[in-house]
């Protein structure tokens, strides 16, 4: 990411052994590698170096007896993996657990932040009064800092004193009042939030993007006689095929990550049911101390989302070569 | 161009070297004066709190010794993790508190400096410690990893209005009383007893004590976990079954760990409550001293096979001392400043919490009935939780297999000894690994 951001346009092609190399002046070609430096330099110390700390960390048994020394720690081999990736042990079986939890998560996640993002962006796209102000309001979860936002789910969804059940319970809608924080309910609670925290930025994407489409070819439309969704279906989406590749993959990378909505909302340990995999790994390495197999689970969930977003990108591209 | 380019970016890359040098400077904080740098735990209403009774006990010491000390107050979420992090890197503080049922697991990392007669020594000696809590400092056999600093112990607190509103003269001694005496209390919105179901450390607390009266061990001699014994099965489920079953305890407690339960208690929601020195967090909640009552926490009326007279474990905070501090001999100066008669009065006094020393155990400030009650605990009837390397996992484990089990009850599924014995056993295979 950093690479592609601030890397120079490329240098003008340039014959090589001519052109002014004075003294103490470096050859033009060279230029644009030296002023990549600093960026290469900062990608691995971000980047790079902690992954593969965190791969060495893998095959290692690193607990709190080594962490002072990491290189009197034994050297095990694949032992973390196997351990971690047997799904009939006790340690594989709990994160297949978490695993389909999580893509579970993910799927509803995005897909409801996705269709909400889609559906504010198109109603929002003709101007009206008070649109401004609606966007404004919309995009305010996404503005607010997250452990402020979260914590006020959780008060929302406590049981006897929350918003929620008091709602349910005044209204008539429910007669006892249910349980969100633990138990099966958790699973809708935590998805709840992580929609609300992020459908605001599949707004914001498709707003932007639909900038882009010029109102001739929805006046066109119109005039073939094409109601809205035969609008949304042939001009829309076909125009916002761009932005909504990145916006879904990155939406996807977010969510599967994401650790800080259920430990704010569940404080470190998610009930079984909401048991996603970032919050799994945190309490398998930092909890139990236990960092070797944290590792393990850490590396084998970013060849995952690896491999995701290769077969990701690889379709979505080939489909847009056919289009 | 270019040159000037060329020349911006070495520049720049000087002065960031230079910030970074410069951080690395700081930590040293060596020179003329000699500065220490100490986190504290939070032992008050809030980190502000801390700091401001801190303070004035810092400068005391800076006026004897010359010594600086700096204090940052490090939230419990944090502590731990903080603790990792510079055993680490081998960088941080000199001086931490640590909680007392870290002591084994920190002790393994090797990073602190143990205590060993001399060390110890330095401090005042090992007499001068209460034994109870200076069990609780490292795995037996080993020179401690840290002294006491605060002691603390379960007890079990009442409403003494509910109690006297209900014709009930005396708090319960033992759990059978308790049911009975937590179901006449139960009536309306207010419940028998209040719990802090999904607070795992809590759990595991109650946990060990429980499985200490039932006859239980979670460790066996070797140190391997033995969770799913048919005496902790028991222990634990007499513990879940005060909601389960019994029924005083609300069933919204499954979902309580930001200490509601001790909300519950002094707003009157709930009759009983089983905490550590629970009194300073009262005062804040504006329950007043005389409207709750303390007892030692019960026992069975009939003492099951191999049972213990043990009701709570020795809760405390310890503090030790980093290995790559670079003046151990200031910091052991500021170890014995905070163990001595003076300041152990003076802190203890203001959280609540009773002196680690022998020595101070008669001064006016501990004779309240809460006090009085937690020494008398911690002199006969409390044990230090198990002393492994791997402690820490215990409370993880079997602390969240309980969250489980009070979140089953809660919605109203059963809790069998089966269920029980499968959690346990799952938490036991976890620890395997």
């Amino acid at each position: 990411m950093v690479t592609t951001t601030t890397a120079p346009a490329p240098a003008r092609p340039s014959t090589p052994g001519t052109g002014r190399t004075k003294k103490g002046r470096l050859p033009r070609s060279k230029l644009p590698y030296l002023l990549l430096l600093p960026a290469i330099a900062l990608e691995l110390l971000v980047h790079v170096v902690p992954m593969v700390v965190g791969v060495w960390m893998s095959v290692l048994e690193l607990t709190q007896f080594q962490i002072r020394d990491w290189s009197a720690a034994p050297f095990v081999g694949l032992d973390n993996y196997k351990a971690t990736l047997d799904v009939n042990g006790p340690v594989g079986k709990e994160l297949l657990h978490s695993f389909w939890v999580t893509v579970m998560y993910t799927t509803l996640s995005v897909g409801l932040s996705w269709l909400f993002g889609l559906f504010a962006g198109v109603y929002l796209q003709r101007p009206f009064p008070g649109r401004s102000l609606l966007r404004t309001l919309f995009l305010t979860p996404y503005a607010l800092p997250v452990y402020a936002a979260v914590i006020t789910w959780t008060f929302i969804f406590q049981r006897d004193t929350g918003l929620l059940n008091e709602l349910l319970t005044t209204t008539g809608l429910a007669d006892d009042r249910p349980f969100w924080l633990i138990g099966g309910n958790s699973f809708w609670a935590l998805l709840v939030v992580s929609v609300w925290r992020s459908w605001p930025f599949a707004f914001l994407c498709v707003m932007a993007g639909l900038q882009n489409v010029p109102s001739e070819m929805y006046e066109a439309a119109a005039i073939d006689g094409a109601g809205f969704w035969r609008r949304l279906k042939d001009v829309t989406l076909p125009m916002l095929r761009p932005v909504n590749q990145v916006l879904i993959l990155v939406l996807f990378l977010w969510t599967f990550n994401d650790f800080n909505t259920p430990f704010v909302l569940f404080g470190g340990s998610a009930p079984e049911q909401a048991d996603l995999i970032s919050i799994h790994i945190y309490r398998s390495s930092f909890i139990t101390w236990n960092f070797g197999q944290g590792s393990a689970m850490s590396v084998a969930l970013l060849l995952f989302l690896l491999i995701v977003t290769a077969g990701y990108l690889l379709v979505t591209n080939r489909r847009r070569e056919h289009a | 161009m270019s040159r000037r380019l060329l020349a911006m970016t070495a520049a720049a890359l000087v002065l960031a070297a230079s910030i970074t040098a410069c951080g690395d400077d700081s930590e040293g904080g060596s020179g003329g004066a000699k500065t220490l740098t100490y986190w504290a735990s939070n032992q008050g209403s809030s980190l502000d709190f801390d700091k401001q009774t801190l303070q004035p006990e810092l400068d005391k010491f800076e006026q004897q010794t010359g010594i600086k000390v700096n204090v940052e107050v490090v939230p419990w979420s944090d502590l731990l993790n903080r603790l990792l992090a510079a055993a680490t890197s081998g960088k941080g503080p000199d001086v931490v508190n640590i909680g007392n049922t870290w002591s084994a697991s920190l002790q393994a990392t090797g990073a602190f400096i143990p205590f060993d007669d001399a060390t110890i020594g330095a401090v005042g000696g090992k007499d001068r410690f209460v034994p109870a809590a200076l069990a609780a400092a490292g795995a037996p056999g080993q020179p401690p990893t840290a002294v006491p600093l605060y002691s603390l112990a379960y007890a079990l607190y009442y409403n003494k209005k509910m109690f006297a509103d209900a014709g009930i003269s005396a708090p319960p001694t033992t759990w059978e009383e308790l049911v009975t005496t937590g179901k006449k209390l139960t009536k309306g919105d207010q419940w028998g007893l209040a719990v802090e179901g999904a607070n795992i450390s809590e759990n595991s607390h109650h946990a060990f004590a429980f499985g200490q009266q039932w006859g239980g061990e979670w460790f066996d001699a070797s140190g391997k976990p033995t969770f799913d014994t048919p005496q902790n099965v028991a222990a634990v489920k007499r513990y879940i079954d005060l909601m389960a079953v019994d029924k005083i305890v609300n069933p919204s407690n499954a979902e309580y760990a930001q200490n509601q339960s001790v909300s519950d208690f002094a707003n009157g929601k709930a009759a009983m409550l089983l905490w550590q020195a629970a009194g300073n967090a009262f005062k804040t909640q504006g329950m007043a001293a005389d409207a709750y009552g303390v007892a030692p926490v019960p026992f069975p009326a009939t003492t099951p096979a191999g049972g213990k007279k043990v009701n709570s474990m020795v809760a405390g905070i310890n503090i030790a001392v980093f290995k790559h501090t670079k003046d151990k001999d200031a910091a052991l100066q500021f170890v014995k400043f905070m163990t001595s008669d003076a300041e152990q009065v003076q802190l203890n006094k203001v959280y609540g919490s009773l002196p680690s020393v022998t020595t101070v155990s008669g001064d006016a400030a501990f004779q309240a009935e809460e006090q009085k009650v937690l020494a008398s605990v911690l002199a006969t009837s409390a044990a230090p939780l198990p002393q492994v390397a791997e402690e820490s996992k215990f409370e993880t484990l079997v602390g969240t297999a309980m969250k489980e089990l009070f979140a089953d009850a809660a919605s109203g599924k059963a809790v069998t000894e089966d269920a029980v014995k499968e959690k346990l056993g799952n938490a036991q295979q976890q620890m395997g690994s």
